[in-house]
């Protein structure tokens, strides 16, 4: 059970690290699109992407990864938005967030694997 | 005050995502599906719906409360970088089939259990404004 203060400190820095991206984000460009949801987590898939990829020991493992990349990056949080676009009428809006959430994400872990694996073990 | 409110709501999020995660991917055994995360994202999708609607329609809590709930316990709960990362896994494994399930579920059942939650939130406030 070593790993719990691990991932409880992650999710701590985590949590606050998003609230203050999506705060930052959402007072200097203020758009339809969630933006700052939007970039958490494409930057979060990346990272975790590129940390997946570089067999770091367990406990910085727990730390970066089940802790703050996953308290740093939200599902639920997209998804209520993507409901709420639809519900305020702005559903081209709600398609154009959701394709970009998957396609860029899942892009973004790929990328981080992928430059991690062209940098170090090549 | 805020930020510490949230960190510390972030914590129990994540420590229930990883306990709940664990238990459901070790209720099915052998499989490389992502059983445990698809569940997590899955019942806080149901959850901050829920939450939402009950919170908007009396302005119930107070904001700082609220924000630690939503975006502090629920937000830290769902994860998507977790998603993102198990699904580029799937498919570096050749597991193509099992890569699409899995996007597709999280997407269209994200979104139904979202629509689920704020539907009991609302049918229970007509129950209440009926007697």
């Amino acid at each position: 059970m070593a790993e719990i203060g691990w991932i409880a400190a992650g999710g701590f820095l985590g949590a606050m690290a998003r609230y203050a991206m999506v705060a930052f984000v959402s007072a200097r460009w203020p758009t339809r699109l969630p933006l700052g949801t939007l970039l958490v987590n494409l930057i979060g898939s990346f990272l975790l992407g590129w940390i997946a990829s570089s067999g770091l020991n367990e406990q910085i493992a727990f730390f970066l990864g089940t802790g703050f990349m996953g308290a740093f990056t939200t599902f639920s949080t997209f998804k209520l938005e993507s409901v709420n676009l639809f519900r305020r009428g702005e559903g081209k809006t709600s398609l154009l967030y959701m394709g970009m959430t998957y396609l860029l994400g899942i892009g973004a872990a790929w990328l981080g694997y992928l430059i991690h694996m062209l940098l170090f073990t090549l | 005050m805020s930020y510490f409110l949230v960190g510390i709501a972030g914590i129990i999020g994540t420590l229930l995502r990883y306990v709940l995660g664990l238990w459901v991917q070790q209720l099915v055994p052998q499989t490389s599906f992502p059983v445990g995360t698809l569940a997590v994202n899955l019942v806080g999708c149901f959850a901050l719906g829920w939450f939402f609607q009950w919170v908007m329609d009396k302005n119930r809590l107070s904001p700082r409360v609220r924000t630690s709930i939503s975006t502090g316990l629920i937000g830290s709960f769902t994860t998507f970088s977790t998603f993102s990362v198990e699904t580029v896994q799937l498919f570096r494994q050749g597991l193509w089939g099992s890569g699409i399930a899995y996007v597709g579920i999280s997407m269209i059942g994200g979104l139904c259990l979202v629509w689920m939650g704020t539907a009991v939130a609302d049918r229970r406030r007509e129950r209440v404004r009926h007697g």
